[in-house]
């Protein structure tokens, strides 16, 4: 083995400090422009964090793929759900007349809309593809009212970075971050391919979030809290996802 | 002993490879876990289980969606693998490109790598195809160089197999496809992607296989070792190759 000289020595020093430093500012950086993922710590950190940098940078306001009506599938697969609990049923016994979506958070105007004021509102509709992140998919038409319309309405800060949003199955919430929240796509959804949406498909209230998978696609919405410190939410991991072990953000 | 030591692989080489090496393993077992949870493949855009599928492996599922004929399931193991596969594919992009970038910028895959055009002649070609099937053991003049089907099989692994496997993978990211749907759409759709990455696998595992046994039929310590330390065996004067290749 060569002796390592000093010049060399000195060199290699000179290159850690500055990829240490060089490191320490990207996350600096990458931190104040909102490229680092709420489950960012741990093994998987490193990659999780590339992952939502990378489509951060490439995807703010990109479009899901939208498919012509002939493409709808013919047969879209209900997924498994856990058992609906006893509101639920009791809601549903009503034709969810009572159903509602309560908002808050930092938000001007906090309260709550009926599922029929949801269903007056302004309502966009895209045939898109729904993948589960077992491998199956299906392509369906989903209706209802743009996100960005319901935060609007309720005044959320342009401070907030992620809008928090939660089932009524207990357990289950989700947040996404700004871009999502605001995109055209992104849809409080209650119709499905022409219909009423189906209870097996997460009717009557589903968040429609296109180019994540399926699980961030939460059934049975009961809320929304719009928030600029999502670590302060479950075990800080921005959604019931990481504490199960799957990631937070799943744009791939 | 003041012998120089020639070095058989150069320090971008051992490293590169072993990352690669390491990024693959963890890919290839974190992939076949997520294939478990749903052993059936599609062409087009979109299948479930209430679709046709272009056919099924005949294994248990970790999911009861799946309708296997399996009286039981596998454990699921798809929060972790999906982590470990994504952060591994960033692993093996990362170091593809510095080896990639690094080894232009060095000449090694004009030195190493591309064949020449008298290596490209049929007749060439055909005795190292022979020789190759004779499992014939490689001289020690070898341990320092390629042979043209070896180039050649590299070649299509580093600029072939891998683009395409991480293309057919990005092709199934529903973020990446909206900024660049063509990367989808001319694959066929979502779940063609999802049906040649899996191919793909097989074509890249076929080719550690091969590559793996090659390197026993040359010698798996030696060949090791020159991956590891760099060096390879030197033909000593006294006619003896390889002094230290006995087992401990």
């Amino acid at each position: 083995m060569s002796k390592l000289s000093r010049r060399q020595l000195i060199t290699a020093g000179v290159v850690t400090a500055a990829g240490a430093g060089g490191l320490a500012v990207a996350a600096k950086i990458a931190g104040r422009y909102g490229l680092v993922p709420p489950d960012s710590g741990g093994i998987y950190g490193p990659g999780e964090t590339l992952t939502y940098a990378a489509q951060r940078l490439l995807t703010r306001h990109s479009m899901a793929r939208e498919f012509p009506r002939g493409q709808i599938s013919a047969e879209p697969l209900m997924n498994e759900v856990a058992p609906l609990g006893e509101d639920f049923q009791r809601l549903q016994k009503a034709g969810f007349a009572d159903w509602r979506l309560g908002v808050d958070g930092m938000v001007a105007r906090p309260g709550s809309f009926s599922l029929s004021e949801l269903q007056s509102f302004p309502r966009r509709s895209h045939i898109t593809m729904i993948q589960c992140e077992e491998g199956w998919s299906y392509i369906a038409e989903w209706t209802g009212v743009p996100l960005w319309h319901v935060l609007e309405l309720a005044g959320a800060s342009p401070q907030a970075t992620h809008v928090v949003y939660r089932s009524i199955q207990p357990d289950w919430w989700e947040s996404m971050d700004m871009a999502d929240a605001l995109h055209p796509q992104t849809l409080l959804a209650h119709e499905m391919n022409g219909g009423e949406l189906p209870v097996g498909f997460g009717g009557p209230l589903r968040m429609r979030v296109t180019r994540q998978l399926g699980y961030k696609s939460l059934k049975y919405v009961t809320s929304l809290t719009v928030t600029n410190n999502i670590k302060q939410f479950g075990k800080g991991l921005g959604s019931s996802e990481p504490e199960g072990g799957y990631s937070w953000y799943a744009g791939i | 002993m003041a012998q120089t030591a020639r070095l058989r692989h150069s320090v971008l080489v051992r490293v590169t490879h072993w990352l690669t090496t390491i990024a693959f393993v963890a890919l290839l077992v974190t992939g076949l876990e997520l294939v478990v949870s749903h052993p059936r493949f599609y062409w087009g855009e979109t299948g479930n289980v209430n679709t046709e599928p272009l056919f099924k492996i005949p294994i248990p599922s970790s999911r009861h969606l799946v309708p296997t004929g399996y009286g039981y399931m596998l454990p699921d193991q798809n929060g972790w693998s999906r982590y470990l596969h994504f952060q591994s594919a960033w692993l093996l992009v990362l170091t593809g490109l510095v080896y990639v970038g690094l080894g232009l910028s060095r000449g090694h895959f004009r030195r190493e790598l591309f064949p020449t055009r008298s290596d490209l002649s049929a007749t060439r070609l055909m005795s190292s195809i022979a020789e190759h099937l004779r499992f014939r053991r490689p001289s020690a003049e070898e341990a320092w160089s390629y042979n043209v089907l070896q180039r050649l099989a590299y070649l299509v692994v580093l600029f072939v197999g891998f683009p395409l496997i991480i293309w057919t993978g990005l092709a199934m990211s529903p973020s990446f496809v909206s900024a660049v749907p063509a990367a989808v759409n001319v694959l066929g759709g979502q779940q063609s992607a999802r049906t040649l990455h899996f191919f793909l696998t097989g074509a890249l595992v076929l080719f550690l296989l091969v590559h793996v046994f090659m390197i026993f039929l040359a010698g798996f310590w030696s060949r090791l070792r020159a991956m590891i330390t760099g060096r390879a065996i030197e033909l000593a004067e006294n006619g003896r190759t390889g002094a230290r290749e006995e087992r401990a």
